[in-house]
């Protein structure tokens, strides 16, 4: 394969470029608190918004009153679903949910009613004199019951969000070393650290502007308009500051009913969520339940897998079509096996709505398959990486989708080479404060134990199944009184990945230019798609190298109407009149899902291996992670130390499902919606990460760049509860481990027996 | 209330309601949003500032406890409006993804190297153990607390 080389427009060296770590355009307004992120916007005479959520899993609304509400001093609006100006829908897949409920609500925390008032305290307080009587009914909490023939509906058409059947090779395989097991991944929260915020400012021509923080301005505005009722040429988004978003902004949250509110007041309008409602207020990673059976030959060569895999989706579809599609594809992991069947279901109930976190499906089932894998190398007296280097997948094997691996899939290699790195020097220390248990002094070392463990991940790069996937980049060339500068514009969100750093630095390797200059993203230019999916490096980088490579050609015509050669007469002689090329960037068509999932359905694939070692302390239960290791194909690193932190930052990510990190539910309530009470990894927890950056480039991506940011999430969790297993000898079939796990050797049963690979709605009570 | 305090070495005065945080005083009555809520509960250390020198949960803080008090911000900590030695070792270091808790950390960092010019990896880690980062796993962090601590507080 070849790669175009990069195209300098001078001899000067020009820095910045591509394979560099080039600072962050937006780091020095980040480091002196001069970003403006959502949460810090604010306009001459602004409203401030509040929203009346359901304290009901699941109940008809009968009556709402908000005669007293709208009476209270400063209240300017308050708005229920009679006043909303069209009964239109919205969701990111299926459009199925309301602005505001109407007749029924679905889950607790669903929003009733909107106030908006002149400072918080009078519109928190007035969304509380809102009287809703509620008839209490039935909730749907169990996704396995929910999918069960007679089970009560959440909605018209029935339970299953969606399912997805994967049929390869031989589905009767037997095998002579069989290893099973049922697994449970419970509820993350991607918080990230920006509450969901927005600013909607009303326009005179009876449009509205919203700033807001997401990760794609235009599925927003796709679904914000029609509930609006406005055409989309009258909304107008512009990305404000985001402060994290892992998949948590992909949602509509506040968008419609910050505008809403500004259109009804004609004033700006103001939303922010704090940490409590922002708990309420986003999708949450799916809860899963797995059902799995492996099986292999004496020497550890996969024959077959079978899987069945339910996910609890919640009161509404958002993602949950894509994630259960991610989940079943990759549920045999990145290895080769001949014959698998795997049956996928999101199911619709009345628990808060699940959606995108970082990984998206693909770490639900690693955590299954992975284990399976240890099981199986345990069975067949294997070690744990000669296991996974047996299996791996390599450039030109199919996984059980029967689609083939071009470009590298080097699985053999990302795990020996992560397991080539050092392990950790010291032994068990003895001091306290580095031991299980940290600050809590719990033990002076005895009774502690470290081990290691394995795990490799892998999942899709882009958007699949046939989706239209495209970035438009529009890239102006000009000069002003300091020379040639170069001008980027796309809709693509920022959230703190580093997109910006990877325009920048293509269109300085692809100009040859050091000034370059991002526009702020809003609709104004095309969709970029959204930030997720591991995409905009391959996506955002594609388009802007298309505009720029456009921008070139016009160059060179210049120069040669002059008869002059582009690199001999300079930048600037040949920008009398500004450049301006904007080029929409597709990759190339994937295909639908059907009814086998026997097909071409991504574009690309990413791959990790992780490796853990954790000291346990066998008497408190208590974990403490020692080190990660990592090994990652990324294709190309267009900025390494981006790339180190986007690794670092995911096993972290990842690190907090293993061993922390879940939203609990009672009756459908989170019970722990504050950072006291769900815990995410602080400094004491993360332990130093070894990363090798291993850069096989793929063909059809810009200059062989894949993506990064996903698998750090993926194979982390698995491998610190291999460890965790190896150090105890506890099955831990869920994560996150609790202590009780460990002491007490808790399983995770969820009282249905399924046959791994039948249809879910089998399921019989164990 | 009246509110009156020195706020990155100026005197300012704003009305404050008796029940506002000092958070909510610097982000809406003064407008330096610089500081930030991402719990508003004392967790995430995103609202770190300096009260009379000593770093706090600025959450915590009742506006009305800071009256006639010095409070620094991470918008204060130069007075030029360049970058202190701290602020631009993070930015070398790539310890700033989305940067939320950034302010945060780098008034905490600040008050470590005052305390402890050369600190170690451990006292490093036990100082920023209050500030939560969603983002970057805190390796960069520490590698920029590291290089500030080089050269600069000694
Ligand atoms: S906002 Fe104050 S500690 Fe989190
Ligand atoms: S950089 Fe995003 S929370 Fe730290």
């Amino acid at each position: 394969m070849t790669l175009a080389p990069p195209r300098p427009g001078t001899l000067v060296k020009v820095r910045g470029v591509i394979g560099e770590s080039p600072q962050r355009p937006d780091a020095a307004d980040k480091v002196k608190g001069e970003f403006a992120y959502a949460s810090d916007l604010r306009a001459d005479g602004m409203l401030v918004g509040s929203t009346l959520r359901s304290p009901h899993a699941h109940a008809r609304i009968r009556s709402i009153d908000v005669s007293k509400a709208r009476a209270m001093p400063g209240v300017r609006a308050v708005l229920t679903a009679a006043d909303l100006p069209t009964r239109e829908l919205i969701g990111l897949m299926k459009l199925d949910q309301p602005v505001l409920a109407r007749d029924v609500v679905c889950y607790v925390g669903e929003p009733v009613a909107l106030v908006a008032a002149d400072d918080v305290d009078r519109a928190v307080a007035a969304a509380k004199a809102i009287a809703v009587d509620y008839e209490p009914l039935a909730p749907v909490s169990d996704p396995v019951a929910a999918l069960r023939p007679g089970a009560l509906q959440v909605h018209e058409k029935g339970n299953i969000i969606d399912s997805v059947r994967v049929v390869h090779g031989d589905v009767r395989a037997t095998a002579d070393v069989v290893v099973s097991g049922e697994y449970e991944v419970a509820m993350q929260d991607q918080a990230a650290l920006g509450p969901e915020a927005g600013l909607a400012i009303p326009d005179e021509d009876g449009g509205v502007t919203l700033h807001v923080a997401t990760q794609w301005l235009h599925e927003d505005l796709r679904q914000i308009a029609p509930a609006l009722g406005l055409p989309e040429r009258k909304v107008r988004l512009v990305l404000a500051g985001v402060g994290g978003a892992f998949g948590a902004r992909e949602d509509i949250s506040l968008q419609v009913h910050c505008c809403l509110l500004a259109l009804a007041t004609k004033r700006p309008v103001r939303m922010s969520y704090g940490r409590e409602e922002s708990f309420f207020g986003h999708v949450h990673r799916h809860p899963a339940r797995m059902w799995y059976e492996h099986g292999a030959t004496k020497d550890g060569r996969l024959v077959y897998v079978r899987a069945t895999v339910v996910l609890d989706g919640g009161a509404y579809a958002s993602s949950s079509p894509a994630v259960v599609a991610n989940a079943s594809c990759f549920a045999a992991g990145p290895y080769r096996v001949a014959n698998a069947l795997v049956h996928g279901v999101a199911a619709y109930t009345t628990n808060p709505p699940a959606g995108a976190m970082r990984g998206f499906g693909a770490v639900q089932t690693c955590f299954a398959y992975e284990a399976q894998m240890d099981k199986l190398a345990a069975a067949c007296g294997l070690d744990p990486v000669e296991i996974r280097v047996r299996n791996g997948l390599r450039e030109g094997d199919a996984i059980i989708t029967s689609q083939p691996m071009v470009g590298s899939a080097p699985v053999a290699e990302i795990v020996r080479r992560c397991a080539d790195l050092p392990l950790p020097a010291e032994r068990i220390p003895t001091d306290p404060l580095l031991l299980p248990g940290g600050t809590g002094n719990l033990t002076a070392g005895e009774g502690v134990v470290r081990a290691t463990g394995y795990a490799a991940g892998f999942k899709n790069v882009c958007y699949s199944h046939g989706f239209d996937d495209s970035t438009t980049a529009r890239v102006r060339l000009m000069r002003d009184a300091r020379g040639p500068i170069a001008r980027v514009h796309t809709a693509a969100a920022e959230v703190g990945q580093g997109v910006v750093s990877v325009m920048l630095q293509v269109t300085r390797t692809e100009l040859g230019l050091e000034r370059v200059e991002l526009d702020t993203p809003d609709t104004s230019v095309g969709s970029a798609g959204s930030s997720s999916a591991s995409r905009l490096t391959w996506m955002a980088g594609g388009a802007v190298q298309a505009a720029c490579r456009e921008v070139v050609v016009e160059l060179d015509r210049r120069a040669a109407a002059r008869g002059v050669s582009r690199r001999d007469v300079g930048l600037p002689a040949l920008l009398d009149e500004p450049i301006d090329r904007t080029v929409t960037y597709r990759h190339r068509p994937t295909e639908a899902l059907n009814e086998t999932t026997q097909n071409h359905g991504h574009v690309a694939f990413l791959f990790a291996a992780h490796r853990a070692t954790v000291d346990v302390d066998l008497g408190t239960g208590l974990v403490r992670v020692v080190q990660v290791a990592t090994a990652q194909d990324v294709g190309k690193a267009i900025n390494p130390l981006a790339v180190i932190g986007q690794l670092e930052g995911g096993i972290a990510q990842g690190l907090g499902l293993a061993v922390m990190e879940e939203i609990q539910l009672k009756d459908g309530r989170v019970r722990n919606p504050s950072f006291t009470d769900y815990l995410l990894p602080t400094i004491l927890d993360m332990p130093p990460v070894l990363c090798d950056v291993i850069e096989h480039p793929h063909p059809d991506a810009p200059y062989g760049a894949k993506g990064v940011g996903e698998p750090p999430t993926i194979s982390s969790t698995p491998a610190i509860v291999a460890a965790i297993r190896a150090a105890t000898g506890k099955a831990l079939n869920r994560v996150p481990v609790r202590p009780d796990d460990i002491v007490f050797g808790n399983e995770s049963r969820s009282g249905w027996r399924i046959a791994p690979g039948a249809d879910p709605a089998t399921a019989e009570r164990a | 209330m009246k509110l009156s305090l020195r706020l990155n070495g100026a005197d300012r005065t704003a009305d404050v309601a008796p029940h506002e945080s000092l958070l909510t005083a610097l982000r809406e009555r003064f407008v330096l949003p610089g500081s930030k809520n991402a719990c508003d509960q004392g967790e995430c250390g995103s609202c770190s500032v300096l009260l009379d020198g000593e770093l706090v949960c600025s959450c915590l803080v009742l506006a009305a406890a800071a009256e006639g008090r010095e409070v620094r911000t991470a918008e204060g900590l130069t007075p030029d409006g360049g970058l202190h030695p701290v602020q631009r070792a993070f930015v070398e270091a790539g310890a700033v993804q989305c940067g939320f808790c950034t302010p945060g950390l780098i008034v905490a960092a600040d008050a470590l190297l005052r305390a402890e010019p050369e600190p170690t990896v451990a006292e490093i880690r036990e100082a920023l153990a209050g500030n939560i980062c969603r983002c970057t796993g805190y390796g960069r962090i520490v590698d920029a607390v590291q290089r500030a601590s080089k050269g600069i507080y000694e």
